[in-house]
């Protein structure tokens, strides 16, 4: 690792005026994906501003058709919390599919969303359901948040506070791993709430989470895999590496879309 | 040391610990190399192989991936802290000696404290299925994970109604 100095501010404000102070400081979450990346010298921030310390930013809450979690919030406390349990199961089932259970203890949904890595598992969650994501700043749609590959609409002294999400009536999360790595080589979250419908898609793009409007448009004549039968997307824009071509990728986004439908209606997968 | 170093204070195996630390400090590093507890090992470094697994807080965490800094007023519990220096194994420890859960043993105290966190969560009757899945961030080159599922699922029954998970935590 390069050499950095290291803060742990109390307060969303003393991190916001910190990052200000310091354009190239980066903030520590779980460090799961930061610190990695610093031992490899890819990223050698001069600060890092550790968010454990502040109140308030890990959390649950359930009001009315809306679920909010803190940024700080770990994977593991999504996982097996019965308030997401019960209100959006998808969410909680998703969450347990990161990583392995000690990464899960330290790693959080701020950082991933802020970090936004084409085959990660959160983003296909918070474009799939809709989410507005919620910084010290303003509050931001997932359809405008994610930007591109490693790149989000957060501006410079912009910090995550929490994830705000609607409840959906329907939404189930279908993820084909690479069977090295573990992470999706292609995961298909699908929703259904009154008449938005929404298919969002990790780890398949070139330039990370995506919707698929083809498949929405047909799922809202019929929120069935039948909907989707035969439908695919274009090989264009898809990752193709060693793990997979791009025609392959394309060909399981159709798959994985209409065994996620599948199981949103409860019905065995197609 | 470099003149950039930062003062840490945090308890490791029951006792209050206080160090001076690059901030670019691992846990791992400062278990081994300050502390001198060389039995937390450091196999892969990249946070996938589970060796270097101690108790956080309570919770089976990657020491290789969670800066010293980052543990100011933490609790930590390694695998020597698990069972009093001259009283017997814990559970979790007989059963690996026991059912042979180790060949070269490197991956031996992760695979530990890994199990214990994993009773802590999942509770006593661990079936195959789970134990396997729950070692997905571990791994084993010698064995191929037989005698250490045998040791986790017997480590776990041993653990009931002891409060040897509990200790130094």
């Amino acid at each position: 690792m390069y050499a950095f100095t290291f803060h742990r501010p109390q307060t969303v404000r003393q991190a916001a005026s910190l990052l200000a102070k310091n354009q190239e400081a980066k903030l520590l979450a779980g460090g799961h994906t930061l610190l990695p990346t610093m031992k490899l010298r890819l990223a050698g921030p001069p600060q890092l501003i550790d968010l454990s310390l502040i109140d308030g930013l890990a959390g649950i809450e359930q009001s009315g058709r809306s679920l909010t979690i803190g940024a700080m919030t770990r994977h593991n406390d999504v996982n097996t919390s019965p308030v997401v349990q019960q209100a959006i199961p998808v969410l909680a089932k998703l969450a347990g599919m990161i990583g392995d259970p000690a990464v899960r203890h330290m790693g959080t949904i701020g950082g991933s969303i802020a970090n936004n890595d084409p085959n990660a598992d959160y983003p296909a969650a918070c474009l799939g359901l809709g989410v507005t994501i919620v910084t010290n700043k303003r509050r931001i749609k997932a359809d405008e948040f994610f930007t591109g590959m490693f790149s989000t609409a957060l501006e410079p002294a912009e910090i995550i506070t929490k994830v705000s999400f609607p409840i959906p009536k329907k939404a189930a999360y279908q993820k084909f791993r690479n069977q090295a790595s573990r992470f999706a080589l292609v995961g298909v979250f699908v929703s259904k709430r009154g008449s938005d419908i929404r298919v969002a898609v990790t780890g398949a793009g070139s330039n990370g989470v995506f919707r698929v409007s083809s498949f929405e448009e047909a799922l809202k004549k019929r929120f069935s895999p039948k909907s989707l039968e035969g439908m695919t997307i274009p090989a264009d824009g898809m990752n193709s590496d060693i793990h997979g071509s791009a025609e392959y990728r394309a060909h399981l986004v159709g798959v994985l879309a209409r065994r996620a439908v599948a199981e949103a209606i409860g019905k065995s997968a197609a | 040391m470099a003149a950039n170093t930062a003062a840490v204070s945090l308890t490791v195996n029951g006792k209050p610990v206080t160090a001076e630390v690059d901030p670019r400090t691992l846990l791992v590093q400062l278990l081994r190399e300050h502390l001198r507890l060389t039995g937390t090992h450091v196999g892969c470094d990249t946070s996938q192989c589970g060796a270097c697994v101690v108790h956080v807080n309570g919770k089976a965490t990657k020491s290789c991936t969670v800066l010293a800094l980052q543990l100011g007023g933490a609790n930590v519990l390694t695998i020597e802290g698990l069972a009093a220096p001259d009283g017997p194994l814990h559970p979790m420890q007989e059963a690996f000696r026991e059912n042979h859960g180790l060949q070269c043993g490197y991956c031996t105290p992760g695979m530990i404290m890994t199990a214990v966190d994993m009773v802590r969560r999942k509770g006593n009757d661990l079936d195959e299925h789970t134990i396997r899945e729950e070692l997905e961030g571990n791994i084993c080159r010698c064995t191929g994970y037989h005698n250490i599922v045998k040791a986790i699922a017997a480590g776990a029954r041993a653990m009931r109604g002891t409060s040897a998970a509990k200790a130094a935590e």
